[in-house]
C-alpha cells in the first residue's frame, strides 16, 4: 500500500509537470521542430534578450504587477484591520462578501469590469478609457481578496491586548499600530503581497477584457502570438516565467515555514516554563 | 495614604442592554494598595478598564484628581497597566519592552537607558535585557511587563489578575515583590483578583465586588471580621450562616438557643444572617457544648482537618487541629465574640451551608449554581436537612 502511495505521487507530480518540462526542454532545442531534440542551445534565450517587442512587454507587465501587489497590500490590510475590528456578525458578512470575487469566475470579472469602464468613459465623456489606468484598477480588484485573507489570520492570532498594551504606553492610536500591530501581521502582509504579484503577472482574463492598445501587458500579447506558429524564443520566456513564480512560491513556502517553525518553538518553551516555574 | 487621587462618580456601565457596572461610587487614595475583589464576571475587570481609558462609562464620572476625564484617551492619563496575559511586545527584547513608553516620550538616549536599567535592577532582571520576550518564564515576564509600566513614573499603577497565570509558589513570592515595590516607588496600585487570599495579604484597602455592585469596602481586617452580607463572608474565607433572630443588642437567637454576641445597633427581634468562622469553633465533650452533633465527614487539609459536623440537619465546616472520627458525637461552644450579625440581603440563604460540601473549596466561580437554590433553604434545610446541590 505504501508503495503504491509512492508511485501514486509520482505520477501525479509527473503529469502536472510534464508540460512544464517539455517546454524547459523544447527551449533549449537548437531545432524547430518541438518532437526532435536536435542540440542544446541558448539561442532561444539570446533571442528573447535581443527582441525589441517581448522585453518592454515584460516590463509593462512586471510594473503593472509591482504597483497593484502594492497598492493591493496596503489597501487590503488596512481592510483587514477595518474588518477585524467590526461586530463578529459584520465581520463574517464581510468576509463572506470578499470572498466571493474569489469564486467568480475570472471572465465574470473581466466583462463586469470593461462593462463599468465604458458606462465611467461614456458619462465622462472620454473616448478611449482602456489603457494603464483601468488595467492598474482591474488587477487591484482582483488582488484585494488575497491580502485580506492572509493578513485576517494574523490578526486573529495577534494578542488583543498588544495593542492595548501600546497605547498605554502612551502610543496615539496610528503610533501603537506602526510599531506593534505591525510587526505582528507582517508575515500576512509579505505572503499577501506576494500572493498578489504572481496573480497579477500572469494574469490573462480580466487583462484580456480591460487592456487598452497602448499598454499591452505579456501574457495578453503572448495570447496573440499563440495564433501564428510560436517562436522558440516564446518557450525560453516562458521557462523564464515559471522559474520566477516557482521562486516566488517556494521563497512564500519557506516563509511560512519559518513562520510556523517560530510559533511551535514559542509554544514549546512556554510549555516547558510551566512545567519549570 | 493621604489625598484622593481617582474617583468613580455613579459610574454604570452596559454592554447592550446588559448592565455590568451598576452605580459605582468609589475613590482611590494616593499611595494606596487597593484591590478590586469578586469572581469572574462581578465588574472589577470593566472598572480597572474605565480607570485605564480602554472604555467608555456609559454614565457617571470618573475624576483624576478632581479634573473630569471621561474623555481623556488611554495614551494620555497617568495611569499604567500590566495586563492579565503580560501583552509584551514579541518583536522587542526586554530593555527595549521596557524603554518603548519612554522613547515614546522622546526621552534622551542616556535617560532612556539610566531608567530601564534602575527599574530592571527592581525587578531583579539584571542581565536579561538582550534577552527575547519569549525565552523567559511566566515569572520573569511577569516582571518585565510590571518594569514597562512603573519606568513611565505612572501616578497609578493598574494590575489586571496579573498573576492568574503563575502557580502557588511563584505567586506568593510575586505577592511579596508586588508589596514591596509598591512601598519603594510610593505610589497607588489598583489591583484586580477573584483570589480572596491575596487581597487580604497585599491590600491596604479590599473592594468586593459582585453583580456589577460594590458589596463592601474596607480594610482587609473589616471585611474578614465584619463582613455586611452572606455574599462578603462566603466570599471571604469559609463561613457559616445560619438565619437568627436578634433579640435585643448583643443577644442572638438561633438554632433555638439564645447567645451573647458583641454585635449591637439592630432593630428589636430582627431577623438575621449570623457568621460563624470555622476557624472559630472550640470542639469540645457533649455535655459541656452549647450545640451536639455527628461528625459526617473528615478532610485533611495540612494545617487543620476540615471537619463537616451535623447538627440538625444544617451542617457545619469546622477546622480544627484536632482529629474527630467519622460518627463520633461532638459538642462546640461558641464565645460571644466567634459570633458576627449580619443584616439579611438579597444574598441571605445562599451561601454558608456546608449541606452540600464536597472536598474541593467552593471558588464561587459559579454563582449562578448558587442562585437557583431557594432563597430560603437554608432556614428550611435547619430543620428539614435538604441536600442542595
Amino acid at each position: 500500500m505504501k508503495r503504491f502511495n509512492k508511485i501514486f505521487t509520482v505520477v501525479v507530480l509527473f503529469f502536472l509537470y510534464i508540460p512544464m518540462i517539455v517546454l524547459a526542454v523544447a527551449s533549449f532545442n537548437s531545432g524547430m521542430d518541438i518532437a526532435v531534440f536536435k542540440g542544446f542551445t541558448f539561442d532561444n534565450y539570446s533571442e528573447l534578450f535581443r527582441d525589441s517587442v517581448l522585453l518592454p512587454l515584460l516590463l509593462n507587465s512586471v510594473i503593472v504587477a509591482v504597483l497593484s501587489s502594492f497598492i493591493a497590500t496596503v489597501l487590503g490590510s488596512a481592510a483587514a484591520i477595518g474588518i477585524h475590528s467590526m461586530g463578529p456578525r459584520l465581520r463574517r458578512f464581510t468576509m463572506g462578501v470578499t470572498n466571493i470575487p474569489l469564486t467568480n469566475p475570472e471572465i465574470v470579472t473581466g466583462v463586469s469590469l470593461a462593462l463599468l469602464f465604458a458606462f465611467v468613459g461614456t458619462m465622462m465623456k472620454i473616448n478611449n478609457i482602456l489603457g494603464f489606468m483601468t488595467l492598474l484598477i482591474a488587477h487591484i480588484t482582483f488582488n484585494l481578496p488575497y491580502v485580506i485573507l492572509s493578513v485576517m489570520p494574523k490578526l486573529q492570532q495577534m494578542d488583543p491586548h498588544l495593542e492595548e498594551a501600546a497605547m498605554d504606553l502612551g502610543c496615539t492610536p496610528v503610533q501603537a499600530f506602526f510599531k506593534v500591530v505591525i510587526h505582528e501581521i507582517t508575515p500576512g502582509i509579505v505572503s499577501g503581497a506576494l500572493m498578489a504579484f504572481t496573480m497579477s503577472l500572469d494574469d490573462f482574463v480580466i487583462s484580456y477584457f480591460v487592456y487598452g492598445p497602448k499598454f499591452v501587458t505579456l501574457p495578453v500579447e503572448i495570447y496573440n502570438y499563440t495564433k501564428k506558429p510560436l517562436q522558440p524564443k516564446i518557450y525560453a520566456l516562458f521557462t523564464l516565467l515559471f522559474a520566477a513564480i516557482l521562486l516566488v512560491m517556494v521563497l512564500m513556502n519557506l516563509l511560512q515555514v519559518r513562520d510556523m517553525k517560530r510559533n511551535r518553538e514559542n509554544r514549546r518553551a512556554f510549555r516547558r516554563k510551566q512545567v519549570n516555574v | 495614604m493621604s489625598k484622593e487621587l481617582i474617583r468613580l462618580v455613579n459610574c454604570q456601565m452596559a454592554f447592550d442592554d446588559e448592565i455590568v457596572l451598576d452605580d459605582i461610587n468609589l475613590y482611590f487614595n494616593d499611595k494606596e494598595f487597593l484591590t478590586l475583589l469578586g469572581p469572574s464576571g462581578c465588574g472589577k475587570t470593566t472598572t480597572l478598564r474605565i480607570i485605564g481609558g480602554f472604555l467608555k462609562p456609559t454614565n457617571g464620572d470618573v475624576l483624576f484628581d478632581g479634573e473630569r476625564i471621561n474623555d481623556v484617551p488611554p495614551h494620555k492619563r497617568k495611569v499604567n497597566t500590566v495586563f492579565q496575559k503580560y501583552a509584551l511586545f514579541p518583536h522587542l527584547d526586554v530593555y527595549e519592552n521596557v524603554a518603548f513608553g519612554l522613547r515614546i516620550a522622546k526621552l534622551s538616549e542616556d535617560e532612556i537607558d539610566e531608567r530601564v536599567t534602575d527599574m530592571l535592577e527592581i525587578v531583579s532582571l539584571k542581565g536579561f535585557e538582550n534577552r527575547k520576550v519569549s525565552q523567559l518564564s511566566g515569572g520573569q515576564q511577569q516582571r518585565v511587563a510590571i518594569a514597562r509600566a512603573l519606568v513611565n513614573r505612572p501616578k497609578v499603577l493598574l494590575l489586571d489578575e496579573p498573576l492568574g497565570a503563575l502557580d502557588l509558589r511563584l505567586r506568593k513570592d510575586m505577592q511579596n515583590e508586588l508589596k514591596r515595590i509598591q512601598q519603594a516607588m510610593g505610589i497607588t496600585f489598583i489591583y484586580v483578583t477573584h483570589d480572596q487570599e491575596e487581597a487580604l495579604s497585599m491590600s491596604d484597602t479590599v473592594v468586593v465586588m459582585d453583580k456589577g455592585r460594590i458589596q463592601q469596602i474596607g480594610t482587609p481586617e473589616d471585611i474578614y471580621n465584619e463582613p455586611k452580607n452572606a455574599f462578603v463572608a462566603d466570599f471571604i474565607g469559609e463561613s457559616n450562616i445560619l438565619d437568627g433572630v436578634m433579640l435585643e443588642d448583643r443577644l442572638v437567637k438561633f438554632f433555638g438557643r439564645k447567645f451573647k454576641c458583641v454585635d449591637a445597633g439592630f432593630e428589636k427581634n430582627e431577623p438575621v444572617d449570623v457568621v460563624i468562622r470555622p476557624e472559630d469553633i472550640d470542639i469540645v465533650p457533649p455535655d459541656d457544648g452549647h450545640l451536639c452533633g455527628t461528625v459526617t465527614s473528615v478532610t485533611f487539609k495540612g494545617v487543620h482537618y476540615d471537619t463537616i459536623v451535623d447538627f440538625k440537619g444544617f451542617k457545619w465546616l469546622i477546622q480544627t487541629t484536632d482529629f474527630h472520627e467519622v460518627g463520633s458525637y461532638i459538642g462546640i461552644r461558641l464565645e460571644p465574640e466567634d459570633i458576627h450579625i449580619m443584616h439579611k440581603s438579597e444574598y441571605s440563604g445562599m451561601f454558608g451551608d456546608y449541606s452540600s460540601y464536597s472536598a474541593e473549596y467552593d471558588e464561587m466561580d459559579d454563582p449562578e449554581l448558587y442562585l437557583e437554590g431557594e432563597p430560603d433553604e437554608a432556614e428550611d434545610s435547619a430543620e428539614g436537612g435538604e441536600d442542595e446541590e
